[in-house]
């Protein structure tokens, strides 16, 4: 009961306190608003990378390995991937006829061609040769028409199915369906287009593709090609006795013996998750160094104003001694005044950080997560009571008849 | 019954070096339940320290001060902040209000000290008020008040937690004399309702409302006498 009258009475204080030394209160609270701030809108952009890079890896497809001759993430020289050998259509096959527990495979091969459309020219679309499978194996989806068919597929038909800034160059203003693109110098018909996946890895994703049948891509580009085989698993089935699996078959398919290591990867979107994971953790770190530097000079500045209030009030202390306060009144009292000029200047700093935040969303997909508020405040009363206690303390420990006599 | 024995009571200050200033140097005193009680002296005898001294604001360097029968000597800060609150009532010259609350909050400044409730607080406030005088003032922060009123409001706050004693250090000390009558017709009347007053002040009429007068001279008691002519006041 007497613990809450005098945290009330605190309160008050604090507040007459603040309200009579307006200007002096927003100038000491604004290394604490610049701190909030600075807290909320590193979270804020980690929150938009983070998104970004969500909705970018899932362009790889959940569940989807990649056989490679490259890794995506790689630890070692590069030297030893390039010199590796191309990995040949029969994996493809073997691994179709062999692996038990993969839902779809489907290989693909990819080369830069100029597409046509009437007068339009897209330079560098991705020619992309693969099967009717490729739909179940990757992070694609069809926004209109359809995909590959089987009979398309194995028949080598003249085509196609495009991404959707292959849309946006060659059809700004009308429905691409049905509609003949010159791929190289060949016409393909488009019977499909596909959803916009955006994303941080611009070339890998099907935006700027152009699907034909592997046949065709042959045919016109050369059989001789290394090729990526995207693998989907089986639902349910565990991601690494799959990877097990198939790291057996590709071996004995590429014919490599017991000491040789893996001349292959099989590179999927977790990969570049835990990559990226540690990558965000660096950033965020880094960011809340700077931005703890600068809340603690915040809270220096509040010890600093804090016992220029205490010696200002001196007296004012002595009185309310010589009437009864405890040491542990005026240690509230003082504490709770500096807690509450730094809550203010979070609050302060997160009204700053709304709009800052909205405009940071232009840029990058993002919003203030709602955890920062419960954090900012949390730091703010954190950096209150610490930068306060020192005062505080002092004035606690105020002999009342010296106090008294203080002018 | 004794409030206050005070025994062999020194307070030395340390002026640091080998230098010692001896502000008291060995005073017995004995105060009983409603006397009226006036500290005498010369400027620096040591007045005001004894005053300290007996409202537990200050503790003595050697001696024995029983307040109640009980030893607050070697009490800590807290214990004494606890009597300071409940069995004492400070009147000072320069009143000591707080500048930014109004008159009803500085009265009320004890009570919630003593952890009573808001509607109790208000209630005992207002009837101190009203016996000083203030029920149509108790809005008015101290500088809108006149001097006798802030003393008042000063006497109010003393008076809210009923202490066994009130001490007051030259209260009309900043006031003119016609103010200064009427605080002393205040003190009169908290006398005649029982309780303990100890006045400090250094003029020899103000001391005769009193009816007993201590008189110190360099930190000692040169007197201590009844007042054969006791000067008594009405409202009038
Ligand atoms: N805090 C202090 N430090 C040093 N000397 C003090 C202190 N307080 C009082 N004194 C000295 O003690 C003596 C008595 O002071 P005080 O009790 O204030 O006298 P009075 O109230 O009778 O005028 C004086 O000489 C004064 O200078
Ligand atoms: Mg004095």
């Amino acid at each position: 009961m007497n613990f809450l009258f005098e945290i009330k009475e605190g309160l008050r204080i604090a507040f007459y306190a603040i309200r009579a030394n307006k200007m002096r209160s927003v100038l000491t609270t604004l290394g604490i608003v610049i701190g909030i701030v600075s807290v909320t809108m590193m979270a804020t952009a980690i929150e938009g990378v983070d998104r970004k890079f969500q909705e970018s890896a899932s362009a790889f497809g959940a569940n989807v390995l990649y056989v490679q001759k490259f890794p995506w993430v790689g630890h070692e020289d590069w030297s030893i991937y390039r010199n590796r050998r191309d990995i040949p259509l029969k994996v493809a096959e073997d691994i179709e006829q062999h692996a038990t527990m993969v839902e779809a495979v489907a290989a693909n091969v990819i080369t830069v061609r100029p597409t046509q459309f009437e007068e339009r020219n897209m330079k560098n679309a991705f020619i992309t040769g693969t099967t009717d499978q490729y739909i179940y194996a990757s992070g694609t989806n069809v926004s209109d028409g359809r995909f590959l068919s089987q009979e398309e597929s194995n028949g080598g038909r003249p085509v196609c199915v495009i991404g959707a800034n292959v849309v946006e160059n060659l059809f700004p203003n009308q429905d691409p369906i049905g509609k003949f693109v010159k791929v190289g110098s060949l016409p393909y018909q488009i019977i499909g287009v596909l959803e916009k996946q955006g994303g941080l890895f611009g070339i890998f994703t099907s935006d700027n593709r152009v699907y034909i049948p592997l046949k065709s891509f042959m045919n016109q580009f050369g059989s001789k090609r290394d090729v990526t085989i995207n693998i989907a698993a089986k639902k349910g089935a565990d991601i690494e006795d799959v990877k097990e699996e198939l790291r057996g078959i590709i071996r004995k398919s590429r014919g490599l013996k017991p000491s040789d290591a893996d001349d292959f990867n099989l590179n999927e979107q977790e990969l570049l998750v835990t990559t990226f994971s540690g990558f965000t953790a660096v950033i965020a770190a880094v960011g809340f160094f700077i931005t703890g530097l600068s809340l603690f000079v915040g809270g220096i500045g509040i010890m600093n104003i804090m016992f220029v209030s205490v010696t200002e009030r001196t007296k004012e202390i002595g009185i309310r001694k010589a009437i009864g306060a405890k040491r542990r009144t005026i240690l509230i009292q003082f504490l709770i005044e500096s807690s509450i000029i730094c809550l203010l200047g979070g609050l302060l700093g997160l009204i700053i950080s709304y709009p800052l935040s909205l405009l940071a969303d232009k840029i990058l997909p993002t919003a203030m997560p709602l955890s920062i508020v419960g954090i900012a405040i949390i730091i703010s009363l954190v950096v209150g009571v610490v930068s306060g206690f020192l005062p505080a303390y002092r004035a606690s420990r105020l002999n009342p008849v010296d106090a008294l006599r203080y002018e | 019954m004794e409030i206050i024995k005070l025994q062999q009571i020194k307070k030395y200050y340390d002026m640091g070096g080998a230098e010692e200033v001896h502000a008291l140097r060995g005073v017995d005193v004995n105060i009983g339940q409603n006397e009226y009680v006036a500290i005498m002296g010369p400027s620096g005898s040591g007045k005001s320290t004894l005053m300290n001294i007996i409202g537990c604001l200050d503790t003595p360097t050697t001696g024995l001060y029983e307040f109640n029968k009980v030893n607050v000597s070697d009490m800590n800060d807290d214990q004494l902040a606890k009597i300071r609150n409940k069995e004492i009532g400070f009147v000072f010259q320069t009143f000591n209000l707080l500048a930014r609350s109004n008159a009803l909050h500085n009265v009320e400044l004890p009570l919630i000290y003593a952890g009573i409730n808001k509607s109790e607080r208000r209630k005992l406030a207002m009837q101190a008020l009203e016996q000083v005088g203030l029920a149509d003032r108790v809005m008015h922060k101290p500088n809108e008040l006149s001097g006798g009123q802030r003393q008042r409001v000063a006497i109010a706050r003393a008076l809210v937690t009923s202490p066994s004693i009130i001490l007051a250090d030259e209260p009309t000390g900043n006031l003119d004399t016609k103010t200064g009558d009427e605080i002393m017709v205040l003190f009169e009347e908290i006398h005649k309702k029982g309780n303990t007053i100890i006045l400090v002040t250094h003029e020899e009429y103000i001391a005769e409302h009193a009816k007993r007068i201590i008189r110190l001279r360099d930190g000692l008691v040169e007197i201590d006498e009844h007042v054969k002519r006791r000067k008594i006041m009405n409202g009038e």
